[in-house]
């Protein structure tokens, strides 16, 4: 905890939590999406399913697979904006098992048909933790410049990474991979000191292996 | 200077001011310079400054429609002289319950040190400014003085509402106001303590009782409630009276007094205010 976390953040009312938070993640699905969303399905569960309407999540996570920023003041117009540029949207409350009681899950399909499932909580203070991608069990926050890497377990995927981000003289500050099972789909999350280059985002991309490369700015 | 306020006094020699942003510096892999720091804090304080105004509409309404408007009521009875409490403290007040109205209504507000408690800050402030005609940078000032007070409550205690009750969000911020209040009023780094410990000891005990789960009754009234008591505090710090009871320990009192709160009354939205049975329907 610092001194801007006594004296801020700034952000969108009424709740950090719930407005703030949802916000993020409907933003962090934007990103991993990597285009626009065209349709959205939103689940609420726990006590976001009770108090939703109240605390204006439904808006804070429409405005964020809008890509607002998490303390824009349109925020509170977000349906309004969603139904402006036709982005399609449902929601619902839904009781899942063993979740955080502030959990949010989102089906977004993109402007190209391509689609993305993301499960994340709402930790407090604005913070969130994503907990599936895909449906694969995964964790990161977001809190810092991460990259986000789907690809095939093959031997050699982690190390080409790390080379390559070596090349680009990036420092890796953590780094964590998740998989189902050997030789099935895999997730690499690292938080990187500093924000890479399109030119290497590029290269990443051009990886056979890497099935989607994701990059996460402080949201 | 995080852990104890003790501490806080003995390193700043008296000037919090630059013992928080010293802290700060240290503390922080994003902080590059001291300019730097105070630029971020100047836009908070103009955040701030903005929801003292937008959340003056009397048009405003939550989403839940459940509060609302109630600052330009307030508002429009000080100016006329309707009120008891005289100009000072009326306009205060109703800032306080504006800003809170304008986070329950989706706006954009700096949670100081959290959204339900976004009043609190932010109408001590500009309505000193206007009364006594401090500058931006004695503001400043002043909310890197309740950011140290705040940051040691949160270290010691708890800023949450879910851990503490409502005494560790309106009450650190009134603890956080009233030495901030101290420092405008040019009173010493111990008399701001001391006004820190006299609101926590006033809002000592404080549930969190939110209506329907929502940060809004008794939320909004309750900053109003929280200016009155960090502006007293202030006073009887600034005449001279010392607290005493020594500030950590105040601060150590109000966590077990948290701990010792049962769960209804950590935001769950049961008891308090939540329970009232006209509340629940
Ligand atoms: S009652 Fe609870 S939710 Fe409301 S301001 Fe106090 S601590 Fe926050």
């Amino acid at each position: 905890m610092n001194l801007f976390d006594i004296i801020g953040p700034v952000m969108i009312g009424p709740s950090s939590s719930h407005t703030a938070g949802a916000a993020r993640i409907g933003r962090v699905t934007r990103m991993l999406l990597g285009e626009e969303v065209k349709k959205a399905e939103i689940l609420f569960h726990g006590s976001f399913a009770k108090t939703w309407e109240g605390h204006g999540a439904d808006r804070a996570v429409i405005g964020g697979l809008l890509g607002l920023a998490v303390a824009d003041e349109r925020m509170r117009m977000s349906r309004e904006l969603a139904a402006e540029k036709g982005m399609e949207y449902t929601i619902a409350p839904t009781n899942l098992r063993d979740a955080h009681p502030n959990t949010v899950i989102i089906t977004a399909t993109g402007m190209t048909g391509k689609q993305v499932k993301v499960q994340a909580a709402s930790v407090g203070g604005g913070s969130i933790f994503v907990q599936y991608l895909n449906d694969m069990e995964v964790g990161f926050s977001g809190e810092r410049t991460t990259l986000i890497i789907q690809h095939r377990d093959t031997p050699g995927a982690i190390a080409q990474v790390s080379q390559m981000l070596a090349w680009a003289q990036m420092n890796i500050a953590t780094m964590r991979v998740f998989r189902e099972d050997k030789g099935g789909r895999a997730v690499m999350a690292l938080e990187l000191d500093s924000v890479p280059e399109d030119k290497l985002l590029m290269s990443l991309r051009s990886m056979d292996a890497f099935a989607n490369v994701t990059l996460l700015t402080k949201l | 200077m995080d852990h104890s306020v003790k501490s806080l006094l003995q390193e700043s020699d008296g000037n919090i001011v630059k013992a928080a942003r010293d802290w700060q510096l240290q503390n922080d892999i994003h902080a590059k310079s001291a300019e730097e720091l105070d630029a971020y804090m100047h836009e908070v304080l103009g955040v701030m400054r903005d929801s003292t105004v937008k959340g003056m509409r009397s048009d405003l309404r939550s989403v839940s429609g459940l509060t609302g408007g109630n600052a330009y009521k307030l508002m429009t009875a000080v100016e006329a002289g309707k009120t008891a409490g005289g100009s000072l403290l009326g306009r205060i007040a109703a800032r306080a319950l504006g800003v809170a109205e304008y986070n329950a209504a989706m706006g954009r507000i700096v949670a100081a040190p959290t959204a339900g408690a976004c009043g609190i800050l932010p109408a001590v402030l500009i309505t000193l400014q206007e009364e006594y005609g401090y500058t931006d940078d004695q503001l400043v000032d002043a909310l890197y003085v309740a950011g140290a007070f705040g940051l040691v409550i949160a270290t010691r205690a708890s800023i949450s509402g879910a851990q503490g009750g409502c005494q560790a969000e309106c009450g650190s911020a009134a603890a956080m106001a009233a030495a901030a209040i101290v420092y405008l009023k040019g009173g010493s780094a111990e008399q701001s303590a001391d006004a820190c410990s006299f609101a926590l000891m006033n809002l000592m005990g404080l549930v969190c009782d939110p209506v329907k789960g929502l940060v809004e009754v008794p939320c909004v009234f309750r900053n109003v409630g929280a200016i009155s008591v960090a502006l007293t505090a202030a006073d009887m710090a600034l005449s001279g009276i010392v607290c005493p009871i020594p500030c950590d320990e105040v601060i150590d009192a109000m966590r077990q007094v948290g701990d010792a709160m049962p769960s209804s009354l950590r935001e769950t939205g049961e008891g308090g205010c939540a329970g009232c049975p006209s509340m629940c329907r």
